[in-house]
């Protein structure tokens, strides 16, 4: 793996010396382009800037911090219960699944563990909030590359699971549903097979993607071979989620550290996909809807009965500790490093995000690369602006 | 160009003034409505709703019956909108530059035939009797159409915008590249013929016969399919269409050439856009399908000819028709596909498009020459 990045560096250091040459002849000098912060393709307010020589980009660099919004200082303010209401707002494409890890941490820190069906409740939820954002990602994926029919199929599909969320929970976006010891409330009467009728309907729409953008010849020609990533390099970068599985690491939270989910109660599969290239990374998100789609079948038909709260006192105070809790987020790992000092709010919270480190490898990926490419990578790397800045 | 042709061109009735000011009038007005109607028709019928039927929406539903005045209001709004000119743009190019693209079209429109004698001006010098035609029309309408690279290098240049500058700069690079597949695409139908003039086309697919069969005539689809299908891939990238918009490319380019326009100025480069290809389709129905000349068995039951007076009138309905299936085409695929990166699309142009209208150059000249 560091040979095939080397020879490509060096590579790219020789056509770029001999290029600097002819420049020096030509007295040509490079652009520089400023990708966003408002730019259709950043779909936030991500900046870039690119030096270009011709449509080759020399170098590249990402500007953060647009949308900050200071949630991890705001948490220091908020009792524990609230935090939920703010950590829902980091990645608003999979809210549930933003406060998992902190109510995880939470109760680490208090010693409860949630009822069985509460954890069945909350993976269910998880796995969904995960449907209903990478099918966008799907569609979306299409648009950056100019095919503009997919993204409206997306979210003609991703409504039905939308729905089911904000049947159960009251919450379409922001659910804010997860608390200290269970869940909110039960889910609503004829929830379960509402939910597979979803679920059924997002597998239909895995399969049209599939034909309508996977198999195009375009469609893997503006895809393969662009903005590879070597393991070695994506674990260096931090790189987490369907990134670095896109690379060959077979590396998955929900697998590797199920706890206060019920992921080990299911027989699922981690997909990974040796290439590293945009497809993969796409072709690796697909798959992951289609696990998602097995998950919740299965843990539809096996949901136990039980109480969905645990024991907590009425007034919450976390006793003194700190905890890192991560999951397997959407979009890689999310974690919270929470720190107690017994209090009714939080000491400090430290949120690290998938999104930040996935786009702190694009210098590197896009060094060389070209400026359509450019959009291909930052598409199949796939980053929420508010997962970045927080 | 040789001087004999040009020659033949100042003789033709669009250069030599010899018409009263009502015939100049009519023809102004009929080469707006051959533009103008086809552009919103197309952009109805496909761009609003065939479009929203295959992304599973109704498209507008508000503005008249279907959306169907939805396009007026649209006009209006653009109307309406601020008239914006950057900072540092070079005025007079960027305001030229739509008109520019327009000219393009509106020239291309003026030369097709839409019946025996119902035409702008058909730069034949040919007698109906004889259906032996001399003329350029196919010369000029392909030399026209290039004038919309002039236009979109303008607008690219004069916006001040890097965006834009890189569209105006692929698009070049892009409509010079497939200009030359379309060109050469036309050659195998011109060799077949034996006439560069446009109506000389339609008469010879008229009289042409099948091993014999002349109930349908011969449209040159039948014989010069790769040259069709050359062509039709070549106008989908001349009018920047997915998967040949890298010009436009508005997920990173925000609009390319478009980019810094507004109001009017977007108005025009919007319905020079959707007027070339209606145009286009035009062309690619005279070239391949016939023109406005229905099947001669059809003509043979309703008791006319292909000089009858009728086809004045029925003509350009046959044509329209054609039109409608050929941009139906041209959208299905624009709505269908991703964009090609532009080394594969001049890779695409250079590497299996020209090879293979040179192939089919040689194959049609040998069997002109073989039967």
């Amino acid at each position: 793996m560091t040979a095939i990045s080397d020879r490509r560096q060096l590579a790219y250091v020789a056509s770029q010396a001999a290029e600097a040459r002819v420049n020096l002849e030509l007295e040509t000098e490079g652009m520089t382009l400023n990708i966003g912060p408002q730019h259709p393709a950043t779909h936030g307010t991500l900046r870039i800037v690119a030096q270009l020589d011709g449509e080759q980009v020399i170098q590249a660099e990402p500007i953060m911090g647009y949308m900050h919004r200071g949630y991890e200082k705001l948490t220091e303010v908020r009792t524990y219960p609230q935090v939920t209401t703010l950590v829902n707002r980091i990645d608003w494409l999979g809210s549930f699944a933003n406060e998992v890890p902190f109510i995880l941490a939470c109760e680490q820190l208090m010693d409860i563990e949630a009822p069985p069906r509460a954890q069945h409740i909350r993976t269910i939820l998880h796995e969904m909030a995960r449907m209903a954002h990478v099918t966008l990602f799907l569609g979306d994926l299409g648009v950056q590359l100019g095919a503009i029919t997919p993204v409206f199929y997306a979210f003609r599909d991703r409504e039905h699971i939308l729905n089911q969320i904000e049947s159960a929970t009251g919450g379409r976006f922001h659910p804010n549903f997860d608390r200290i010891g269970g869940v909110k409330d039960d889910l609503p009467a004829g929830w379960i097979a509402e939910s597979k009728q979803a679920v059924r309907k997002i597998r239909d729409f895995c399969n049209t993607i599939e034909d309508l953008l996977f198999g195009n010849e375009i469609f893997q020609a503006r895809t393969r071979g662009i903005g590879v990533i070597p393991a070695d390099i994506g674990l260096s970068y931090g790189l987490s989620g369907a990134n670095i599985r896109a690379s060959g690491v077979d590396w998955d939270l929900r697998r590797d550290n199920p706890n206060g989910l019920a992921y080990d109660k299911v027989d699922w599969k981690v997909w990974t996909h040796p290439d590293g290239d945009s497809f993969a990374r796409s072709w690796v998100r697909l798959q992951e809807v289609r696990e998602a789609c097995n998950i919740v079948e299965q843990l539809l038909d096996t949901l136990p009965k039980g109480p969905i709260m645990a024991k907590v006192p009425r007034i919450i105070k976390v006793p003194e500790g700190e905890a890192y809790v991560s999951t397997e987020n959407p979009l890689g790992e999310m974690g919270y490093y929470v720190v107690s000092k017994g209090g009714l709010t939080p000491f400090r919270v430290k949120i690290r995000t998938a999104s930040f480190n996935n786009m702190s490898i694009t210098p590197w990926v896009l060094k060389g690369t070209y400026v359509p490419d450019v959009i291909t990578i930052l598409a199949s790397l796939y980053f929420i602006l508010g997962d970045i800045d927080r | 160009m040789s001087p004999s042709l040009v020659d033949q061109m100042l003789s033709t009735p669009l250069f030599a003034i010899e018409l009263g000011w009502a015939e100049w009038l009519a023809k102004v007005l009929g080469v707006l409505a051959v533009v103008i109607l086809p552009a919103g028709g197309t952009v109805y019928l496909y761009l609003f709703k065939m479009v929203s039927f295959m992304q599973s929406r109704l498209g507008p539903m508000e503005a008249g019956p279907y959306g169907s005045m939805q396009l007026l209001a649209e006009v209006g709004k653009n109307l309406q909108k601020e008239d914006i000119f950057p900072a540092k743009a070079d005025r007079t190019v960027f305001a030229f530059a739509p008109y520019v693209v327009l000219a393009s079209t509106f020239l291309l429109a003026a030369v097709i035939p839409f019946g025996p004698e119902a035409g702008f001006a058909s730069l034949d010098t040919g007698n109906f009797d004889s259906t032996q035609f001399d003329g350029v029309g196919v010369f000029f309408a392909l030399a026209v159409s290039s004038i919309s690279v002039i236009g979109i290098l303008m607008a690219g240049w004069g916006s001040a915008s890097k965006y834009s500058l890189m569209g105006g700069l692929r698009a070049a690079g892009q409509l010079i590249a497939y200009e030359l597949p379309l060109v050469l695409a036309v050659v195998g139908v011109v060799i077949q013929a034996g006439t560069l003039s446009l109506q000389g086309i339609v008469y010879s697919q008229i009289n042409g016969e099948i091993f014999g069969f002349g109930g349908i005539g011969l449209p040159y689809i039948l014989t010069q399919f790769v040259g069709f299908f050359i062509f039709m891939i070549a106008v989908q990238a001349e009018l920047a269409q997915t998967p040949f918009d890298m010009p436009i490319a508005e997920s990173e380019l925000v609009t390319g050439y478009l980019t810094e326009y507004t109001g009017f100025r977007f108005l025009v480069f919007f319905i020079a856009e959707f007027a070339s290809a209606a145009v286009f389709a035009f062309l690619a129905s005279v070239l391949f399908l016939g023109g406005w000349a229905i099947p001669p068995f059809v003509m043979d039951i309703l008791g006319i000819d292909e000089f009858s007076n009728w086809f004045n009138l029925i003509g350009p309905a046959v044509m329209a028709t054609k039109m409608l299936l050929l941009t139906f085409v041209v959208y299905w695929v624009r709505f269908t596909f991703p964009r090609f990166r532009e080394d594969q699309l001049q890779r695409f142009a250079w590497k299996i498009l020209i090879p293979l209208s040179l192939v089919n150059i040689f194959v049609t000249g040998v069997l002109k020459v073989a039967f």
